[in-house]
């Protein structure tokens, strides 16, 4: 089990681009720095386009688990 | 010698300040007033936004379509005009595919796999690029040749009429120029 807890978890689930990647970028700044946001997902895109949301904004993806049907993305605000 | 370093850093600095193509900006002419150019164009936008980026998006020629509310009526129009107003499209839900529209049944058959799909329509990328404080212009030239009234427009909010010189402006500070 990872060092972390989840403040908040969102299910974007069915929700195809660009929508995921938008609503956390309204989302991450309702949590506190240093807090971590739980997202569901089915958007195979969002692997990529988290991880790529994160480098540009300056948060971590700490974690990524694809279960079957969902895909778990665990996003920590840095700033 | 200390003078000379300063003098030095603050041209540097006032170099730096005026080269173009850095801010954390995307600038995008959306030309087209095709449905699947238009949706690209709303994608980019809203992402781009998500990104932390500040957005412009600067609309003319045939993409004035997308903007006009097909609620809202202008009165006064000369026969040009009211011609082209008959004949373009009147609002995003009138656009048309730029390929295999066949009689506007491919649009049909795109906007039913899109709602089946999950994928955001037209409208709802504007709202949400109007929630992300995406900046609309539109053309002033398009929309005096096509005869085009800032009253028929949607209530997009800030929404502006500009020139080419303000979208030069905003494309000269933006590290990302499109045109769609």
């Amino acid at each position: 089990m990872a060092d972390y807890t989840i403040a908040k978890t969102l299910d974007y689930k069915g929700l195809a681009c660009p929508m995921p990647v938008v609503k956390i970028s309204q989302q991450i700044g309702t949590v506190s720095v240093g807090d971590v946001i739980e997202v569901h997902t089915t958007d195979p895109g969002s692997l990529a386009d988290f991880p790529a949301w994160a480098k540009t904004m300056g948060h971590t993806i700490v974690e990524t688990k694809q279960e079957p049907g969902v895909i778990k993305i665990f996003v920590k605000r840095m700033k | 010698m200390s003078v000379n370093v300063e003098r030095e850093l603050a041209e540097l600095k006032a170099k730096v300040e005026s080269t173009p193509g850095t801010g954390n900006k995307l600038t995008m002419v959306v030309f087209s007033g095709s449905l699947d150019r238009q949706l690209a164009a709303m994608i980019i936008a809203t992402g781009a936004a998500a990104m932390g980026m500040q957005v412009v998006l600067f609309f003319t020629f045939w993409g004035t379509s997308a903007l006009r509310d097909p609620n809202r009526k202008v009165n006064g129009k000369n026969m040009m005009s009211k011609m082209f107003g008959f004949m373009l499209p009147k609002g995003t839900k009138a656009l048309k595919l730029s390929q295999m529209n066949m009689a506007g049944m491919g649009t049909a058959m795109m906007k039913g796999l899109m709602k089946k799909k999950n994928v955001a329509s037209l409208e709802q990328l504007f709202e949400v690029a109007s929630e992300l404080a995406v900046k609309v212009y539109v053309c002033e030239m398009s929309m005096d040749l096509m005869g085009f009234k800032k009253e028929e427009m949607i209530q997009y909010p800030n929404l502006e009429v500009c020139g080419v010189a303000t979208m030069l402006a905003h494309a000269k500070e933006s590290s990302l120029q499109f045109f769609i």
